[in-house]
């Protein structure tokens, strides 16, 4: 070799012998004039200049492209159809160190991966897109793509694109400029050494948008398909220039490179024994459990009202107190369309023993804040029960005489008090004036669980207080 | 032992999550899983991991895919309508063999259907929706404690295995809450060797799900295949009272649940009844469903959906025993007064023998 320089020996980002590849592996699988070849050279030289082989990860997509990997020396990622983008989202979100490239074809980009593309660019995702644009679905024979032109033929625009049936040929470069976060979007051309040279600046750029951290960069390609265009190779590179380049103007659409500064590292990750502290934390303060100086518990609680009366803090509130009294407890929301308007109900249960099932279904306790709940859930209630309804008397065609049935205005009450809100203490009070299983202390744990203000708590207590001395006044019918 | 915390399932599935190692979640939200994807959006930035609220559920299943392909604990929550569009994502996560968690919490369909709870995700979640030979490894938690320990299992399950792990928990039990004590944070874990972490050593790492040649297709299948056989070992259930049982009620998830009431009402009116409930549905406990066959008279399956599990049980019962099916469905739940009143109509000279016989040539 005495006596020559070797102007361009092959990128160290190419495997010597494709061994990955089943056939001939010293060849590639493109066809004679494919672009992609032309495209994998260019960008493995920019990565070789910039150094970055060891920390880059190829994000392939489905299409003539998916063997990359046969021939890159790189971290491979194969991503489904369409779906490079989201995989390329998360390999440069959980390794932030990472040079991303995500090369894809017509169809997988500006097709069935278009939402995928759309929001990631959006994002201003800091990874590098290479969307290869060759008019064409070149790997399934020749269908049409969202970038066909207009009246070109294909295997399903038989008698050519037609802008009523098929659309117009998409312009992802100048859609994605459009957004407000892409920080480089060129469209360039591989039809002759002028544009290859052209190409290879705008990938230069764009991988240094990336290594920079500067965020989202994306270059389209119209490259050509000798093989499915039915053209020789230098017919193929004369379409590319004499008709894409009409249909797809080439030149930068948006540089945003100025004006943007580079992205902040994510925070480290925090250590186990922290993490550990900060999920299974400060939850329960205070002494607990609260033993019991009661018999043995095992009430099925159903509190049903409108939505909005409180109910599901209510059941919420007694369930934890509940737990804080060393019960078994659960509580179940009907959390379905009940939760936007019209009734709510919850399942609440506390048992000395394991809850078996936390669907209350034959309640022993009915709480109904309205009347449509009492006349829902009444004849669910187990005979022996109660039901506290909140009203001055039951309706009278709305009674059981096996229940023990305790009216108390707990909404009038709560008015006295100045916030309608707490209608739903009133009635915890009277419920447990008549039910006492849950210790005072217990109860103030679980308020406090749920209730973030000093003077709310204290509006709460008052309205416990109310409800207990309501009840306690009260006669009730049996 | 920590105290116990008061918490949703939801809440207490996603914290568990982050206590196992779970430092990534991509999520679209749905009604009821939307709780586990605001948890994320709260916990993660402080745990400093990722969350990121995806464009669809499609996306985030294939940002699933790109996080696990670098050796992330990474999951996602969704429930039927979304789990419906995530299955391409399950069928190549499952195909590149990699690891990952999937809540899905059940909700009624088929189409839009409701959100209230239903379990008519059993065929596309256990026997697969996605295309291709592959199967997901699914936990099916019945408490809030089961949302937690369960995920972490999840987590373990899906490294152990390389392969999808779903926790399939019907709306009740991501809604309701219940006292749980959260597991403790799994310290950090050597990230496995076929990781693509952008780094030299890992540089020649490939995610892939294609094989081009049908000789390699069909060697993948057989590992596949061998795997999964392996992971029958995984198989785990609950047996309530079956040790005298002449009878077996099989439920999972809240019927589980509601079952354990029946047992006791059952056994209250003479009925010596136990109860089976399958914690793993793939893979299925069959070897006990086989052991109980043989000392029982009969098997009811109380299921919301139109019969799904049920199959499983009549392929493991393998037609030695009557097994009767009831069902609610639309987000009802079945209540033990119900079950038992139908438990106890199905006296052997009951009117609906008939259809017990047909049933039974499944």
């Amino acid at each position: 070799m005495d006596g020559y320089v070797l102007a361009q020996a092959r990128s160290q980002c190419f495997y010597p012998r494709f061994e990955r590849k089943p056939e001939s592996p010293e060849s590639t699988h493109y066809c004679p004039g494919c672009g992609h070849g032309i495209l994998h050279k260019l960008i493995a030289r920019v990565l070789d200049e910039f150094g970055v082989q060891d920390r880059t990860v190829f994000v392939s997509p489905v299409g003539c492209s998916v063997f990359a990997y046969y021939y890159f020396d790189l971290g491979h990622v194969q991503a489904a159809h369409g779906r490079a983008s989201a995989v390329a989202t998360a390999i440069k979100r959980t390794r932030p160190d990472s040079v991303v490239l995500c090369y894809q074809g017509d169809g997988d980009l500006a097709a069935i991966g278009t939402a995928e593309i759309l929001h990631a660019a959006n994002r201003g995702e800091p990874f590098t897109v290479f969307f290869v644009n060759n008019a064409i679905y070149g790997m399934t024979g020749g269908q049409a793509a969202p970038t066909t032109p207009l009246a070109a033929v294909s295997t399903t625009t038989p008698y050519g694109r037609s802008a009523l049936n098929d659309g117009y040929p998409l312009k992802m470069a100048e859609l994605l400029a459009s957004l407000e976060a892409p920080v480089y979007v060129e469209r360039v051309a591989l039809g002759n050494g002028k544009q290859i040279t052209a190409a290879w600046r705008a990938i230069r750029t764009a991988i240094d948008v990336q290594r920079r951290g500067l965020g989202f960069s994306f270059i389209e390609v119209l490259s050509p398909c000798p093989t499915v265009w039915k053209l020789t190779p230098v017919e193929a590179q004369k379409r590319v220039r004499d008709e894409l380049t009409k249909v797809f103007p080439l030149g930068v659409k948006c540089d945003r490179r100025r004006q943007t500064v580079p992205r902040s590292q994510p925070p480290a990750a925090l250590p186990a024994d922290q993490v550990e502290v900060l999920l299974r934390g400060a939850e329960a303060e205070g002494e607990w459990p609260h033993p019991l100086a009661c018999q043995p518990v095992d009430v099925r609680l159903k509190i049903a009202g409108f939505g909005g009366q409180g109910i599901q803090l209510l059941g919420e509130v007694i369930a934890q107190a509940g737990m804080y009294a060393g019960l078994h407890v659960s509580w179940l929301p009907s959390y379905g369309p009940e939760m936007r308007s019209g009734t709510s109900n919850a399942s609440v249960r506390l048992s000395t023993n394991e809850v078996d099932s936390p669907v209350v279904s034959r309640p022993t306790h009915l709480i109904a804040l309205n009347e449509p709940s009492l006349r829902k859930f009444l004849a669910s209630v187990e005979p022996g029960g109660m039901v506290f309804y909140n009203n001055e008397s039951f309706p009278t065609d709305c009674v059981r005489s096996d229940l023990e049935l305790v009216a108390v205005p707990f909404t009038q009450q709560a008015d006295r008090l100045g916030d309608p809100r707490v209608a739903n203490m009133v009635a915890l009070g009277a419920w447990l004036e008549r039910v006492p299983c849950l210790p005072d202390g217990a109860l103030e744990l679980a308020l406090k669980a749920h209730v973030k203000s000093e003077s709310l708590i204290a509006l709460n207590r008052e309205a416990i207080q109310q409800g207990r001395l309501l009840c306690a006044q009260r006669r009730y019918r049996t | 032992m920590s105290a116990p915390v008061f918490l949703k399932g939801n809440e207490a599935l996603l914290r568990s999550a982050i206590l196992a190692g779970c430092r990534a979640f991509f999520g679209y939200p749905i009604t009821p899983a939307s709780e586990i994807t605001e948890a994320a959006a709260y916990w993660m930035p402080l745990v400093g991991g990722v969350f990121l609220q995806a464009e669809s559920e499609v996306a985030a299943i294939n940002m699933v895919y790109g996080a696990a392909a670098t050796g992330t604990r990474v999951m996602t929550a969704s429930s039927g309508p979304g789990i419906s569009l995530m299955q391409e994502g399950f069928s190549y996560l499952a195909g590149a063999e990699l690891p990952c968690v999937i809540a899905d919490i059940t909700r009624g369909g088929p189409g839009l259907g409701n959100i209230s709870p239903e379990q008519s995700d059993y065929f596309q979640v256990v026997k697969g929706g996605g295309h291709g030979c592959y199967r997901n490894l699914v936990l099916a938690p019945a408490s809030v404690q089961e949302m937690a320990d369960l995920t972490v299992l999840a987590f373990e399950l899906a490294d152990r295995y390389r392969n999808p792990v779903v926790v399939m928990a019907d709306g009740c039990i991501g809604q309701m809450m219940e006292p749980v004590v959260l597991p403790k944070a799994v310290s950090e874990r050597e990230p496995p060797s076929w990781a693509v972490m952008a780094t030299a050593a890992t540089r020649r790492n490939l995610i892939t799900s294609i094989h081009l040649l049908n000789d390699d297709l069909e060697r993948h299948n057989r590992a596949l295949e061998a795997k999964y056989r392996r992971a029958q070992i995984e198989a785990r259930w609950e047996n309530w009272r079956t040790e005298d049982a002449d009878f077996i009620l099989m439920g999972y998830g809240i019927v589980g649940r509601v079952l354990k009431a029946v047992t006791e009402r059952l056994r209250k009116k003479g009925v010596k009844a136990g109860l089976l409930r399958p914690i793993t549905l793939f893979p299925f406990p069959t070897e006990e469903i086989r052991r109980l066959r043989d000392q029982v008279k009969g098997f009811l399956v109380v299921e919301m959906s139109t019969g799904q599990m049920v199959e499983d049980v009549r392929l493991a019962v393998e037609g030695v025993r009557p097994v009767e099916f009831y069902s609610r469905l639309g987000g009802n739940v079945p209540t033990a007064e119900e079950i038992t009143d139908y438990a106890l109509s199905m006296a052997p000279q009951s009117a609906r023998q008939e259809e017990r016989l047909w049933m039974a040539m499944f």
